[in-house]
């Protein structure tokens, strides 16, 4: 089976040399790879009336705005190199997400950056790269 | 006020609540004496009180009505408030949700959100007003209304989903106004008829009610626990609720005039810490005295059916059990099912079972727990005039000293998120009535700052009667137009009740693995 790269954005530098680190690794075994960006939601969380209202609405723009702003730009500096590459943006968890995606596209490798999170929700509350480590279904590659 | 109402509202005890002033007229003095008498007028042509007979207490007409369609929505869908309730709380966990739908209202969302609309003063004041009133056994019938309310809110919660509609901007519109007006449209021309003014006289209730009850009361109380914390009578705010009425006003306006999002998303977050924390010290009072919990409950029965009643008759208590109930749980009125509207849902009943939990919540665990307080520390035996609030405060305090300061905080914040919820519910009405201009949004928002200020200003007697009519009145159109929906719900209930039973409704498992498939 060839490999297939899952690689998790966040908008952050980190997030762009966890693409760039995924580009050379496909580059080199002839894989594919696919892009994802997760939007932080929780299905516990508390908001008001007027802003249910709203969020079937802002749920699409956040998911066309992450596409367009984040994703499909990285896509089209992959294409360019010959590498095959999908896009998937998502509501959730970001590393409970990131799992389900591995599984879902059958990836052999997760990418992706070590700090995107600000300093003190990491250390509180774990990383998102800490949690992915003990919940993936499969190797995890952590750029710095 | 009517000698009737006098009969309802000031029983032995309250009327040394509403004193008239002796001294020169104060601004408030005077807001109140001019405002008053309209409340008063307002009250007795909606709550068109019936005499019961053998007794000085009165049964609102519009109680009688809550109670009856609760009665016969319990009986109608087979007491969905106790078979609903396990597979409520598999919604609520999220056991049926869709991967695929992450990002838009869960069931737990739209529960949290009608919420914090509803749990606050009624909770906290209005046990207080019912043990004062009505004696210790009006709890037990206010209990028994918020079971029965359940099937209400069933109802309306369902028809919110089935019959909401997308506007021009994106946003989700439901609610009675929309569930009336096309629900009804869809039986027939002439219940057509029926329903748009079923709408609109809906619509022009519940913008009264968000001025009233949601608004008027809960500025009354925030400000009468302020001047109670800061020293009663001696206290500087005394005979100044205009001031806090204004600071009030200012605090709800920057969100709702000045799109200050961020406090409103900070309110919405810990209105609900607070009502843990509220939750937490009412059992912790009740395990200090665990030992009279079982004479308070023999109290709260025995009084109840008249035994040794305050109002005289056990009509009476039930009455003034009933009433409180309708105005905590508002189960009936058709608020709920605004909030409940936005879910993101294919089936219209998942979110009816949800709304179980929300008199449950709020009228049997929150109102039972306060009640026990109140009973158990023997205040309002010897409360002295208290009632509302202060009440509720003066029984916290006689176990944990401090306490009466954290609830005059978590007073003041439920008050506040109750205005702004119903301001939205308002707006809503508001909108359907006049349409969806900024110069209509802008009139109902002025409109809803001034009766903040009015209700900080009034007396407790002449507030509570205009808000109690408001809100209450809502029920007339909401519940005469759900009469004739019934079958719809039925046929939508029984449905899924029989692919919740075989096992054909697919759980969130089920959903991932086919999204993977």
């Amino acid at each position: 089976m060839d490999e297939k790269y899952l690689v998790g954005l966040d908008g952050s530098d980190c997030g762009r040399r966890a693409v760039a680190e995924a580009m050379r690794q496909a580059r080199l075994s002839g894989g594919d790879v696919v892009l994802s960006y997760v939007i932080p939601w929780s299905p516990f969380s508390f908001s008001t009336a007027e802003e249910n209202a709203l969020r079937h609405k802002r749920r699409e723009e956040e998911l066309v705005c992450a596409s367009e702003k984040i994703l499909l730009p990285e896509q089209q500096r992959l294409r360019k190199e010959g590498i095959d590459c999908e896009i998937v943006a998502r509501h959730g968890h970001p590393a409970k997400t990131l799992a389900h995606l591995a599984r879902e596209h059958e990836v052999t490798v997760i990418v992706i950056g070590a700090i995107g999170d600000t300093p003190i929700k990491s250390r509180f509350l774990g990383g998102t790269a800490s949690t992915l480590i003990q919940i993936s279904p499969c190797p995890v590659l952590v750029v710095p | 006020m009517s000698r009737n109402l006098n009969a309802l509202l000031v029983l032995p005890g309250l009327s040394a609540l509403v004193p008239l002033p002796a001294t020169a007229a104060t601004l408030d003095e005077r807001i109140e004496q001019w405002v008053a008498p309209l409340a008063g007028f307002v009250e007795r042509l909606i709550l068109f009180p019936l005499p019961i007979p053998g007794s000085e207490a009165h049964m609102p007409f519009v109680v009688l009505w809550l109670v009856i369609a609760a009665v016969f929505f319990t009986g109608y869908f087979r007491f969905i408030n106790v078979r609903g309730l396990a597979h409520g709380f598999r919604l609520i966990r999220g056991d049926y949700n869709d991967p695929r739908a992450a990002g838009e209202v869960t069931h737990f969302q739209a529960l949290a959100t009608a919420l914090s609309g509803t749990v606050g003063l009624g909770n906290i004041a209005g046990v207080a007003i019912a043990v004062s009133v009505g004696g210790p056994g009006a709890v037990v019938w206010m209990m028994l209304a918020g079971f029965l309310g359940m099937s209400s809110k069933f109802v309306e919660c369902t028809l919110g989903v089935k019959y909401r509609s997308v506007n021009a901007d994106g946003s989700i519109s439901g609610g009675p106004m929309w569930y009336l007006s096309r629900g009804l449209a869809d039986r027939g021309p002439a219940l057509a008829r029926l329903g748009k003014i079923c709408a609109v006289v809906f619509a022009l209730f519940c913008v009264g009610g968000s001025f009233g009850g949601a608004n008027m009361f809960q500025s009354n109380q925030s400000f009468q626990q302020v001047l109670s914390v800061t020293g009663g009578a001696d206290s500087w705010f005394a005979g100044r609720g205009w001031l806090f009425g204004l600071i009030l006003a200012a605090l709800v306006g920057l969100v709702i005039i000045g799109g200050i999002r961020s406090i409103a998303r900070v309110t919405s977050k810990v209105v609900p810490i607070m009502g843990a924390i509220y939750i937490l010290a009412g059992l912790v009072i009740i395990a200090v005295h665990i030992d009279q919990v079982p004479a308070a409950f023999a109290l709260m029965f025995s009084s109840a059916l008249g035994v040794s009643s305050v109002a005289g008759g056990a009509l009476g208590v039930l009455a003034i059990g009933f009433q409180r109930a309708a105005f905590s749980s508002e189960a009936g009125i058709g608020s709920a099912a605004i909030a409940h509207s936005a879910v993101q849902t294919r089936e219209p009943v998942s979110e009816g079972v949800v709304a179980l939990y929300e008199p449950f919540v709020d009228t049997i665990i929150v109102c039972t727990i306060t009640a026990l307080v109140i009973i158990i520390s023997g205040v309002y035996v010897d409360g002295g005039g208290m009632s509302g609030v202060e009440l509720t405060s003066e029984a916290f305090g006689t176990v944990i000293g401090w306490f009466p300061y954290v609830l005059a905080l978590a007073v003041i914040l439920f008050a506040y998120s109750t205005m702004l919820a119903w301001s939205y519910y308002g707006l809503k009405c508001w909108t359907f009535l006049f349409g969806e201009t900024s110069a209509a949004a802008y009139t109902y928002k002025i409109l809803f700052l001034l009766f903040v200020v009015l209700g900080a200003s009034m007396q407790l007697g002449a507030v509570i009667g205009f808000s109690d009519a408001m809100i209450l009145a809502m029920a007339f159109p909401n519940l005469l137009g759900i009469y004739f929906l019934l079958p719809t719900v039925r046929r939508e209930l029984d449905r899924y009740w029989a692919k919740v039973r075989g096992g054909t409704l697919p759980t969130w498992r089920e959903n991932l693995a086919r999204q993977r498939r």
